[in-house]
């Protein structure tokens, strides 16, 4: 298959993370919806490190991984110090700070 | 040391003296500050003196310097220094000035002793000398609009010196706006001057002038015109009169300084410098010297059933300025620049005389209230008599001489020139009877109850202050009168001025007598000579058959005043029956305040109230406000955005990287 | 082959992100994020990237996942209510994204970079192994490492400050 694929496949699902983002009121979807475009954007990176032909966008992947890691420990942590607070789990009612 | 730098002493002095009063006014004791300004007045006149023996000292071609301090304005095609010009025109002006402002100064000590204002009054006297100093002395015609400026605010200032009275400031508001209008002739004439000739300096100007213009091009008429709505809005002449009568509230010094001798003489200096403009351009010269003889008739016949004492005397300055102003329009300068040094005398002295009675007649002004005052007050009444006399130009006194030389030169030139010289004579018949109907109403006859009251205790009357326009009552603190009012035999300073004027109107006019001497016009003959006008010299028995009439005229008026109000009191009355439309236009002054009412302060009202309620509620107003309310409906549609909802910042982010995206893939293709 | 393996992968990926963004339970979320996950670690694999691959499968979907479902079952997860306070969000988020995905594809489709129309050169046998990966780790990209090991530090503390009790907060 061309690397032409790859790439499109990995803008549907980037799309399609950013839309559940958009769309999706617990905190908790949202995050797995992050997830989404982040993999996405590895499926790119990888994709172009075949084109290329070295391995350097393998190696930026596995950083990308590590940070979404991370990225989910913060986010469940604070989903977690929500709820132990008994603060609603929905992001639209966490809006005090306005305008 | 040289004529320029007396000179500049001559402007030094004077505002030395103002800025010191007007500082120290809280520590000066007040006589210190009279005596100040006094002083320094008096030494400005040492100088100028000074400056005069330097001048004669010369040779008389040589007699004009000019001399600047430094660079006002210096640009592209611009150069305007603040420079002097000192020649025997320029120190003429500052002799009598300086010499006449002393003597005031001098009188002023004495009169407004008891006003809370003194040091006030004093400092805005000095500014005032230095500013007309500086109109006088000034060696470009910017400089002179600076002089010119500064002499209508010093003007202004003193008028409504008791501002606490609204008819002293509305007289001052009124002087002040009808001064302004002569400004902006005179400014915009200097434009004109500066198109044409490229310079401002009098020197290089009237130099290239014959050169630029033709005679009578419509240039050179137009610069001369604006000139003289300068000229006219200072010198009170028709149309721009109407303020001399209402600056009448000034205090009587202020009266007689800038309203008689000084300020009000302005105008005839202006024509006088700018001689070679009116020479090119003779319709201008010769619609000035209509306007000096229509105010000089319209201003007498007012004065003769004026009933206010300073303001028949105002508009007795009026009439001789129009004299004046015919002089040197018609060529002769000398001779109008004499009756201009001889008006100072008299004019001055008539209106200390007048303030004298006007205090111990507790602040009244109206001459059908006064009467008796020569047996009260001896010394007020014979100097007064003396100035009445050279007023109406009696023979020997400085006014005989000064006024005929005027009417005789109009005749020596002759032609059209002979009506100049006819209704002269008239309004001299004029001058005569309604100075002496003044004498004769307020000097003889029984005493009325101030002047009885004068006599029986030896003081002035003390009654309730007053108004004298309004009759409302008023206090004597700051902004009014002081409560006490002094009279020339109670006051050695009032006095002393009283009596040299008096002595001067007597005799001044002793240098210019035809065949005799000629003092002031042979100094004055260096500035001058280029013009062909001055060339025209009267015969000597030409002179003295107009000294004849004049004297014959002087007298008759003088009987004729005598008839009317000495010996058949009743005449006027039955003359005001006979002729009651006259009257009634010569009381309503001719209706001209009405007129520029009508004309001017109407439509310049409607203007005001146009522009309140249409422009400035729908134009500006809508803009602003208009503005205003787009800015509030803008910003509350932005704030809209700040929702606080995370979800709808996050679509707000796509949306913006699609639009980026779109922008990119457009441009890149 | 290749051709069938990728489409199965990708229809995997793509059921699994519709899964995730259109479930009403998060828990069932979390489970089609898996699915999406294996899936592509097959894609990766297509594109020789095995120790990725390993990767995603082992750190992913094997400890991340346990995470997430970790916290769903602490958690709970309700449903989220029909109603939308946003006004015009859930008509405008599809339309958005469409437009970026056209956008986005055409971007790739029409790019000047030709290389994209190809497989790719061909690649020793080596390529994309934990040796060759580990070499350019501890070598060319070593300060990345180490930061991104800091950083992994830093969030399990961040996350232990976040989640922890309070001392005066009642159980």
């Amino acid at each position: 298959m061309n690397i032409e694929w790859y790439i499109v496949l990995s803008a549907l699902l980037f799309t399609t993370g950013a839309v559940g983002i958009l769309v999706r009121r617990s905190p908790m979807v949202i995050l797995l919806c992050l997830e989404l475009m982040l993999n996405a954007g590895n499926l790119a990176l990888v994709a172009f490190s075949r084109m290329v032909g070295n391995q350097e966008g393998q190696v930026f992947a596995i950083v990308v991984m590590v940070i979404a890691a991370c990225e989910v420990v913060v986010g469940l942590g604070l989903i977690v110090a929500l709820f132990r607070r008994k603060l609603p789990l929905n992001v639209d009612d966490l809006r005090e700070l306005r305008g | 040391m040289s004529a320029t730098s007396w000179a500049w002493l001559v402007l030094l002095l004077p505002l030395l003296g103002s800025i010191f009063i007007a500082l120290g006014f809280k520590v000066l004791p007040a006589k210190v500050a009279g005596i100040i300004g006094t002083v320094v007045i008096g030494l400005a006149f040492a100088c100028g003196i000074g400056a005069l023996l330097s001048l004669l000292g010369e040779d008389p071609e040589a007699r004009h310097h000019a001399s600047s301090l430094w660079d006002y304005a210096s640009a592209e095609g611009l150069d305007i220094k603040l420079g002097i010009f000192v020649d025997p025109l320029s120190v003429f002006m500052v002799l009598v000035v300086t010499g006449v402002s002393t003597l005031i100064h001098l009188y002023s000590y004495g009169y407004m002793q008891s006003d809370e204002g003194y040091h006030r009054f004093f400092s805005y006297l000095n500014f005032f000398v230095f500013s007309m100093l500086l109109l006088v002395l000034a060696g470009n015609f910017v400089l002179l609009i600076v002089g010119w400026a500064f002499v209508g605010f010093a003007s202004y200032a003193l008028i409504s010196f008791w501002y606490r009275r609204t008819t002293a400031t509305k007289a001052g508001m009124k002087a002040f706006v009808i001064n302004v209008v002569g400004d902006i002739g005179l400014v915009l004439a200097t434009f004109l001057i500066f198109r044409e000739l490229g310079t401002f300096d009098f020197g290089p100007a009237f130099e290239k002038a014959p050169e630029v213009f033709q005679t009578n091009e419509w240039s050179i008429t137009a610069i001369c015109l604006l000139l003289l709505v300068g000229a006219f809005a200072k010198s009170a002449q028709l149309p721009f009169h109407t303020w001399l009568p209402d600056a009448m509230e000034g205090p009587t010094p202020v009266s007689s300084l800038i309203h008689a001798a000084t300020m009000v003489t302005a105008g005839v200096y202006l024509i006088a410098r700018t001689h070679t403009f009116f020479v090119l351009a003779p319709t201008a010269a010769d619609i000035a010297a209509f306007v000096g003889l229509a105010t000089l008739l319209v201003a007498g016949t007012i004065a003769l059933v004026m009933t206010d004492l300073k303001r028949a005397i105002a508009y007795s300055t009026m009439s001789q300025i129009g004299y004046m102003i015919m002089g040197v329009s018609i060529g002769a300068y000398s001779a109008g620049l004499f009756h201009l040094m001889t008006h100072a005398f008299f004019k001055a002295l008539l209106f200390m005389a007048a303030g004298s009675i006007i205090a111990a007649m507790a602040n009244r002004q109206n001459i059908d209230e006064m009467s008796g005052f020569g047996k009260a007050m001896r010394f007020t009444s014979i100097t007064m008599l003396c100035g009445a006399l050279a007023l109406a130009a009696f023979p020997g006194t400085s006014g005989f001489f000064s006024k005929d030389e005027i009417l005789a030169y109009a005749e020596a030139r002759g032609g059209m020139y002979l009506i100049f010289t006819v209704l002269g004579y008239a309004g001299a018949l004029l001058t005569a009877v309604y100075t002496f109907r003044l004498i004769f109403r307020v000097l003889p006859g029984a005493p009325c109850k101030e002047a009885q009251h004068l006599i029986d205790t030896g003081h002035v009357v003390h009654e309730e202050p007053r108004n004298p326009a309004s009759g409302e009552l008023e206090d004597t603190d700051v902004g009014f009168p002081g409560s006490e009012h002094h009279i020339a035999e109670q006051s050695w300073p009032m006095k002393a001025a009283m009596g040299v004027l008096a002595f001067l109107a007597l005799v001044g006019g002793l240098v210019q007598i035809p065949g005799v001497d000629d003092v002031i016009g042979a100094f004055l003959e260096p500035v001058f000579h280029d013009s062909p006008l001055a060339a025209i010299h009267p015969t000597v028995t030409a002179d003295w058959e107009g000294l004849g009439v004049g004297a014959v005229l002087s007298v008759l008026g003088i009987f004729i005043a005598y008839f009317f109000y000495v010996a058949q009191p009743a005449t006027p009355a039955i003359l005001i029956q006979r002729l009651r439309p006259l009257y009634t236009l010569f009381v309503n002054k001719w209706y001209f305040d009405e007129l520029i009412d009508f004309l001017v302060v109407r439509p310049a009202l409607a203007i005001g109230r146009f522009a309140n309620r249409v422009f400035e509620r729908f134009v500006v107003d809508g803009l602003v406000s208009g503005t205003e309310g787009t800015v509030r409906a803008t910003s509350g549609v932005v704030r809209a955005v700040q929702n606080g909802f995370v979800r709808s910042y996050a679509l707000l982010l796509v949306a913006g990287f699609a639009g980026l995206a779109l922008y990119f893939l457009l441009s890149s293709s | 082959m290749e051709a069938v393996l990728f489409f199965l992968a990708a229809i995997g990926a793509l059921g699994g992100a519709i899964g995730v963004i259109a479930m009403r339970n998060p828990f069932y979320s979390v489970l089609a994020l898996i699915v999406h996950l294996f899936a592509l670690a097959v894609l990766f694999l297509l594109l020789t990237a095995a120790f990725v691959a390993a990767a995603q499968v082992v750190v992913y979907a094997g400890a991340v996942m346990v995470l997430y479902v970790f916290v769903v079952s602490y958690v709970g997860g309700g449903g989220e209510s029909a109603w939308e306070p946003i006004p015009g969000q859930r008509f405008l988020a599809p339309l958005l994204g469409i437009a970026l995905f056209i956008e986005l594809s055409v971007a790739v489709l029409s790019s000047a970079l030709l290389a994209l129309g190809t497989h790719g050169p061909d690649v020793q046998p080596g390529f994309g192994d934990p040796a060759a990966i580990g070499r350019l780790l501890l070598e060319k990209f070593l300060l990345p490492f180490e930061a991104s090991s800091i950083l992994l530090l830093l969030a399990a503390v961040g996350a232990v400050v976040l989640a922890g009790r309070k001392r005066e907060e009642t159980a």
